[in-house]
């Protein structure tokens, strides 16, 4: 276990460098920071000498490794257009971006796998071979399409729920929430089930897929034949092995998720760190476009690594067959 | 002796697509949708590229079967003035050219490293195939997004708009290659233990020929799988990238940018510059799904599963 603790520690490491060093070439290439310091008119040989001083005539490797210091103690440079610090634009908004991955994961966990074990237990009834075909279209549906249909329909059409904003938050411990007042929840319904809508079908295919193979295994006929009840072969002994691979899909979608925040976020216009992202797109914020890349490559990093270790305590095999390899 | 088109009518395959309707109304769906694309310039009313042809006075005409529909624009008019049953033609035939060429690159890629991972092994595999896991665990959209964004920003406005086709079908094609990769390593390994690979060893084929030749033509099955859901996806892509801004300009708008740019007037009640494109692009991603499902399920290859 703990060869595989290392060498998976030692695979988040470097990805982390490989996204650095690309963080670092972005704002090596995009927009000059003397400009943005002194303006266009200063002369030649006054920028040469302020270049000098800032170590812009560096090597790469001297300039990169001044970067790798400064960022790891969080310091990624102002942003251009907030004139704060980039980190502390792109942290005060991770809380909108988290709960809007916590709502749609609450979604996603709470109707996936009551569905999918339906599904999976009653293959013929009428509701599995319903869902199974409306899984295909909601496959098939962008999420970006499912947020602006239910904007139409929700908020236009009906009025029932509110169509941008994060409405009223509170502020607990520095971290403002939407979970706890009636105004934000109701906010959060709509972004949350588009965001939830990409994946929903998928897991419940998958989970539907996995279950009905699980429960051809042997050792579930082996149970059956000892007469237990059929609650505790299905919750108990299938429902377990099942899960396995559903959390090694579940790690990967991560990703999509954060990537569909962006998406989500613009369409609602959720102030978060996607949003955020697109507008220092616009504005050539270098400063904020790599603090983004950072936080979300390390957010990236950390949960893929989390999964896999969890993958690793909770199924041995794999800690066995990779450590001869 | 019957001929090659015989032998193929009378196969399993035309037969399991004969008893399935679903499978038989998506073709048909997606073959209407391909014709009507790629004869636009033919069929449509209006060329959305010409701005001669467009009046701003006409802009936000509701669709025909609307109180105040014109009998020129079935579908409406954008806010632009442009017929939006024209735009939608040419948008489909680009959002269809992104998504083939994208796929084409990332069978190219994909298919070329997992042959090479497969058969070589060694260290070149688990190389390229950890390279493939940590490019799988950032999602394609979070690469493609990023990658864009940085583009536009170097490029400027105006040189990326003009080169926006390319570097759509680029980002994408490139994305995505660990699928093919690692589906056809996963066949190329239980293809390399056969006889037949042993035989053309024997006989002194070069590494490069038994690949191309003996190993690829028996790994198709899976390639053409994945295919269907990769051109699929990589129109979801191209529509995702063009309504974030970062792919298609307005002035040579694919299905994305179109519902983009209506967007902002679903609010103001001219909903069908946003609806009547996304309902395009769905039936479109649609079609070419259940076909997908439907192939997977007569192939039936063992895809890889992780």
């Amino acid at each position: 276990m703990l060869g595989f603790l290392v060498r998976r520690l030692w695979q988040a490491a470097m990805v982390m460098i490989v996204i650095s060093l690309i963080s670092f070439s972005i704002q090596d290439n995009l927009g000059d920071p003397l400009r943005e310091l002194v303006g266009q008119s200063v002369s030649e040989a006054e920028r040469q000498k302020l270049r000098d001083q800032l170590g812009l005539n560096d090597p790469f490797l001297v300039q990169y490794a001044r970067f790798l210091k400064r960022a790891v103690r969080g310091d990624l440079g102002n942003s251009y257009f907030f004139k704060r610090p980039a980190l502390d634009v792109i942290l005060d908004k991770l809380p909108a971006t988290v709960e809007l991955v916590i709502g749609a994961t609450l979604i996603i966990v709470s109707l996936s796998i009551p569905i999918g074990v339906f599904a999976a237990i009653n293959p013929k009834h009428w509701f599995a071979r319903f869902t199974v075909g409306a899984s295909i279209v909601g496959i098939s549906i962008p999420v970006f399409l499912t947020a602006i249909m239910s904007i139409y329909i929700f908020s236009v059409e009906l009025g029932w729920l509110p169509s941008y904003g994060r409405g009223q938050t509170m502020n607990v411990y520095g971290w403002t929430t939407g979970f706890l007042t009636k105004d934000g929840l109701v906010h959060l319904i709509l972004p949350c089930f588009a965001l939830a809508s990409i994946l929903l079908p998928l897991f419940i295919r998958l989970i539907r897929a996995e279950m009905m193979e699980v429960l051809e295994t042997e050792y579930v006929k082996f149970a059956w034949a000892k007469g237990l009840s059929s609650k505790r072969i299905w919750f108990v002994h299938a429902l377990k092995n099942t899960l396995l691979p559903v959390i090694t899909v579940g790690g990967v979608q991560i990703g999509t998720m954060i990537a569909y925040t962006i998406l989500t976020e613009t369409v609602f216009q959720w102030p978060g760190m996607g949003f955020l992202f697109l507008e220092a797109v616009n504005r050539v914020d270098t400063p904020l476009i790599i603090a983004y890349l950072i936080v979300v490559g390390l957010i990236f990093v950390i949960t893929n690594t989390i999964v896999d270790l969890i993958y690793g305590l909770v199924n041995p095999t794999v800690r066995l067959a990779r450590g001869h390899d | 002796m019957i001929s090659r088109w015989q032998q193929f009518a009378q196969s399993s395959f035309v037969y399991s697509f004969r008893n399935d309707a679903i499978a038989i109304a998506s073709a048909i769906v997606l073959f209407a949708c391909l014709t009507a694309s790629f004869s636009a310039p033919l069929i449509a009313p209006f060329d959305p590229y010409d701005p001669m042809q467009i009046d701003l006075m006409d802009s936000e005409t509701p669709p025909l079967w609307q109180q105040g529909g014109d009998t020129r624009f079935f579908f409406g008019t954008d806010a632009q003035g442009r017929d939006l049953l024209s735009t939608i033609l040419y948008g489909t035939r680009i959002s269809i050219t992104i998504g083939v060429f994208a796929v084409l690159l990332q069978a190219f890629v994909g298919i070329s490293f997992g042959l090479l991972a497969g058969y070589v092994g060694g260290r070149l595999d688990s190389l390229l195939m950890r390279v493939a896991d940590i490019q799988l665990s950032f999602s394609t959209l979070m690469v493609a997004i990023v990658t864009l964004a940085v583009f536009q920003v170097a490029f400027g406005t105006e040189l990326y708009e003009r080169l926006a086709i390319l570097m759509l079908i680029l980002v994408i094609g490139i994305a995505e290659w660990p699928q093919y990769a690692r589906t056809v390593r996963a066949s190329v390994l239980a293809e390399k233990k056969k006889e037949y690979v042993d035989a053309a060893r024997v006989i002194g084929f070069k590494p490069s020929r038994i690949m191309v030749r003996h190993i690829l033509p028996n790994t198709l099955s899976p390639i053409l799988v994945i295919s269907t859901v990769q051109v699929a996806n990589a129109i979801v892509s191209e529509a995702a990238l063009s309504f974030l801004g970062l792919g298609m300009p307005i002035t040579k708008p694919s299905l994305g940018s179109l519902i983009n740019s209506g967007f902002e007037f679903i609010f103001s009640g001219s909903w069908w510059i946003t609806i009547i494109p996304s309902i395009v692009l769905i039936i479109l991603v649609l079609s070419i799904n259940l076909l997908g499902d439907w192939l997977r399920d007569v192939l039936n290859p063992k895809l890889y599963k992780d």
